[in-house]
């Protein structure tokens, strides 16, 4: 999984090389950092149990950062994912409590399996509608997934009008039971929430390295216009990773409405923002073409743990977000710095030989 | 070169080289500018004058070298920084707020000030009426820029540079949007500035103009000066020699073999030009396997517009064109590639190569589908497609991982060709398939072009470079104003009557009209 910071810097006699190699190992050097630091300052910070409660933090992070990845390498940005996160939770409260009313004198009542996939296939459609703003008509992807974020939540507060549904926990004779598996469930020890992660993760990963619709991604982020005349069906691309997206954050909504076995409306404000952050200190470009999934898990990681761990040291959540912003500007002026060396480098080498 | 006693070197380019990521487009020059004299600067398209030129305004930096200006050394930090130092510079392309005024635009960033920091308009528009009437232009200084032609924009343009008050003034191409008696106007300009001890360092491809009114001349080629002389002691075939080069360029032989059937067939393709008119009209050609059929034409004839055309890139394109016999229905870019179209485009940076992947990924990004097994991308049969294609055109890198933005121009010319080869196409079209790139490349990519024939390949390539459609083509078909007005046999092609057929519908030398 973490196969950016893994690939080493090509071996190069010029003294920049070793500089190279830390710069672009720096998302790893920083988990490590955060790992070694609190371990040290915030007591019981490495037992299982704290570990495992971190893991599943940072999952919810994780899997809108991945889905954000693969739109920021295509050059966008999806700022709507937080909104779909809250409406999806609704959407699964929604079904569990009420069902659908036929209007006939019958309500059909879904298993928990298929208010699952229902609501997996209303992120998906959220983020389809994103995909045809932005291919169909033109929208600027800022501006069209600024405006689904304000319908999605307003969707998500109209549903209930403002309410919570609450106590989640279904009735047995209609089917409904078992929603908490998602979010409380264990296997092999493990909460259910981090085997989907390390699924969703591992197949995300294989789709950025060995399909084309992988390679496509990268070459719609790196040159449109290019990957336009190769044949790259570009707007499917942009389809694909904005319904991944909503995808993403479909399963994000699920999860904390099982945990909390209810769903509130305001659930997942400011959500894009962190997983824009996961993505940026994980090395991707926010000028599209550059990013790994590997290297955003690590992100999300990082992110997770300076806050988890402060909150174990006590630090007051005012200081927290100074120190998260400071922790994003560093990367990003990190990330400025190797490229810089990096041509400067590919430059001389060049002017050398020409 | 000798120097005459009134003309003191007052800038001087010391071997300055100047590198962007995958070209370098100047290579250790050494370039003076004299005092009180017009000194020329020619070469082909892409040879380096503008990046030239951008070095001594304060636009680039030079990677390597020396600036000395009155022998000391300098460096710009910016074209302010330039300007102060009494270097002015019109710029080919037009550097103008069209939302300002013509005086607006001649102050811009020194405007004339009162005591309490507010914009003296009318002083402002009284000193550049003086400036505009030099110019006999009949602008007057409050008009808005955007409502001016185009011939009249650079004349604001030159006033602007003027008003500087310059020791040294660039001009790139600055009479490329004026008519002939414009022209003249601006040669008047020009030789009161000369009288009053300005450097002049004057860029041109129109070599009549150069000869009568340069002083020194030097010759560009491939980023290298190639001649320096007084203009007296030159001519024409003297300046054609050194722009073009003695070793001539290395066109690969024809082999005579003999083209087969029909392979391609375009009838009747039009495209509208967003300015109303047709950027191509009516265009009908056929094209056989084999066959190498040139398509020559001047800047904006419509070549590169027709290729866009049959490749499906315009929506609103009209016209058939049929493979092997068979129309060719499907509209979108992706399916004419499966049909056996493949385009590689004049402009490699913006529109042929994925410049932040590497060699491999955009040698194989048209042709992905032949590696996959249902969804998977076998990684040993790409690997394999993509060596083969880097032996068979001599792409130079050491591993194929390496970012194409890493190679020379020539190489990543190269990769293009290779990713278009690699889709197994029945047609190549080629725009421009050796601009921008070294001679040795050059020699490279037009021998590939006659192997790919021989294979049976038909290729369509457009050129604006008489020499090379003369020396590649089994056919030479001329474009003009987005009509084909040409069609000749190589037996029976002279350069007069390609040139002719060339400036078919273009008016006298009229720089509006053309656009």
């Amino acid at each position: 999984m973490t196969d950016i910071p893994a690939k080493v810097a090509a071996p190069s006699a010029s003294s920049g090389s070793v500089l190279l190699t830390l710069m672009k190992l720096r998302t790893f050097i920083a988990l490590i950092a955060v790992l070694v630091f609190f371990s040290v300052a915030a007591p019981n910070f490495l037992s299982a149990a704290n570990l495992i409660l971190m893991a599943k933090h940072v999952a919810l992070n994780a899997f809108l950062a991945m889905g954000m990845t693969f739109v920021i390498i295509t050059g966008g940005i999806d700022l709507s994912v937080g909104s779909i996160v809250g409406l999806c939770g609704m959407v699964a409260g929604y079904l569990v409590l009420n069902g659908i009313d036929l209007l006939i004198g019958y309500t059909i009542y879904f298993n928990v399996v298929e208010i699952a996939l229902i609501t997996l296939a209303v992120g998906i459609l959220i983020g389809a509608v994103n995909g045809l703003l932005i291919t169909r008509l033109n929208v600027a992807p800022f501006i069209a997934t600024l405006g689904t974020l304000y319908v999605a939540r307003g969707l998500a507060l109209l549903s209930s009008d403002g309410r919570t549904f609450p106590n989640l926990v279904g009735k047995p004779e209609l089917g409904t039971t078992g929603f908490g598996y998602l979010g409380a469930g264990r296997l092999l020890g493990l909460p259910v929430s981090i085997w989907i992660l390390v699924v969703v993760a591992l197949g995300a990963a294989y789709l950025a390295r060995h399909t084309p619709l992988g390679r496509h991604i990268f070459a719609v982020g790196g040159n449109e216009r290019a990957a336009r005349i190769s044949g790259v069906r570009v707007n499917m691309v942009k389809m694909f990773v904005y319904m991944f997206s909503g995808f993403c954050a479909a399963i994000v909504g699920l999860i904390i409405s099982s945990e909390l076995m209810a769903s509130h409306p305001a659930t997942g404000e400011s959500f894009e923002l962190n997983a824009i952050a996961a993505a940026v200190l994980g090395g991707t470009s926010m000028s599209g073409g550059r990013g790994t999934i590997g290297g955003t898990i690590v992100g999300a990681f990082v992110i997770g743990i300076l806050s988890d761990g402060l909150v174990m040291m006590g630090v007051s959540s005012f200081w927290q977000m100074v120190i998260k912003g400071l922790v994003i500007i560093v990367a990003v002026v990190v990330d400025q710095a190797q490229r810089r060396l990096q041509s400067r480098v590919t430059l001389m080498q060049m002017a050398k030989a020409g | 070169m000798s120097s005459s006693p009134d003309h003191d070197v007052i800038l001087k380019l010391e071997d300055i080289s100047k590198v962007y990521a995958g070209t370098v487009a100047v290579k250790h020059a050494n370039f003076e500018v004299r005092k009180g004299a017009v000194n020329v600067l020619v070469g082909e398209n892409g040879a380096g004058k503008s990046t030239l030129m951008k070095i001594i305004a304060g636009v680039e930096r030079p990677t390597a070298g020396r600036i000395l200006l009155d022998g000391n050394e300098i460096s710009f930090s910016s074209s302010g920084d330039a300007v102060s130092r009494g270097i002015g510079m019109v710029f080919q392309e037009l550097n103008l707020f069209g939302n300002l005024s013509v005086a607006e635009n001649i102050f811009a960033t020194r405007e004339l000030t009162n005591a309490f920091r507010k914009i003296d308009h009318r002083g402002q528009e009284r000193r550049a009426a003086e400036f505009l009437e030099q110019l006999e232009a009949g602008i007057r200084p409050d008009m808005l820029v955007e409502d001016l032609r185009i011939g009249q924009q650079q004349l604001v343009e030159i006033a602007k540079a003027v008003s500087l008050d310059a020791r040294i003034l660039i001009m790139d191409e600055p009479t490329s949007a004026l008519s002939a008696a414009e022209v003249e106007i601006l040669f008047k300009v020009i030789a009161e500035l000369k009288a009053r001890g300005v450097a002049i360092v004057y860029i041109s491809h129109r070599l009549e103009e150069l000869i009568r009114i340069g002083d020194y001349i030097t010759v560009l080629r491939d980023g290298r000066i190639t001649g320096q002389e007084q203009m007296r002691n030159v001519d024409t075939q003297w300046i054609v020699r050194q722009m073009i080069g003695s070793d001539a360029k290395d066109f690969a032989k024809a082999d005579g073999h003999v083209p087969g059937a029909e392979v391609f067939r375009a009838e009747e393709i039009c495209l509208p030009r967003v300015t109303g008119g047709l950027a191509v009209d009516h265009v009908s050609l056929s094209l056989r396997a084999g066959e190498i059929l040139g398509i020559y034409g001047l800047m904006g004839a419509g070549r590169s517009e027709l290729f866009d055309c049959i490749m499906g890139r315009h929506g609103q394109a009209s016209g058939r064109i049929f493979i092997d016999g068979k129309q060719v229905k499907e509209r979108s870019t992706t399916r004419r590639i499966q049909r056996g179209l493949a385009l590689i485009p004049e402009d490699r940076q913006r529109e042929g190569l994925v410049s932040i992947l590497s060699v491999a990924s955009n040698l194989t990004l048209a042709s992905l589908s032949r590696f996959v097994s249902l969804f998977h991308i076998r990684g040993g049969a790409e690997r394999q497609a993509v060596m083969q294609m880097v032996r068979e055109l001599a792409i130079k890198v050491a591993d194929p991982a390496q970012e194409v933005s890493s190679l020379s121009g020539g190489n990543q010319q190269k990769v293009v060709i290779g990713k278009a080869l690699l889709t197994g196409p029945k047609v190549l079209l080629m725009d421009e398939p050796s601009r921008g790139i070294d001679v040795g490349a050059k020699a490279d990519v037009f021998r590939t072009m006659r192997k790919l024939s021989r294979d049976g390949l038909g290729i369509l390539f457009a050129t604006s470079d008489l020499d090379e459609v003369m020396a590649l083509s089994d056919r030479i078909a001329v474009m003009s104003n987005g009509k084909l007005t040409g069609m000749f046999d190589r037996a029976e092609a002279t350069e007069a009557a390609i040139v002719a057929a060339s400036a078919l519908g273009h008016g006298p030398v009229h720089g509006e009209q053309r656009r």
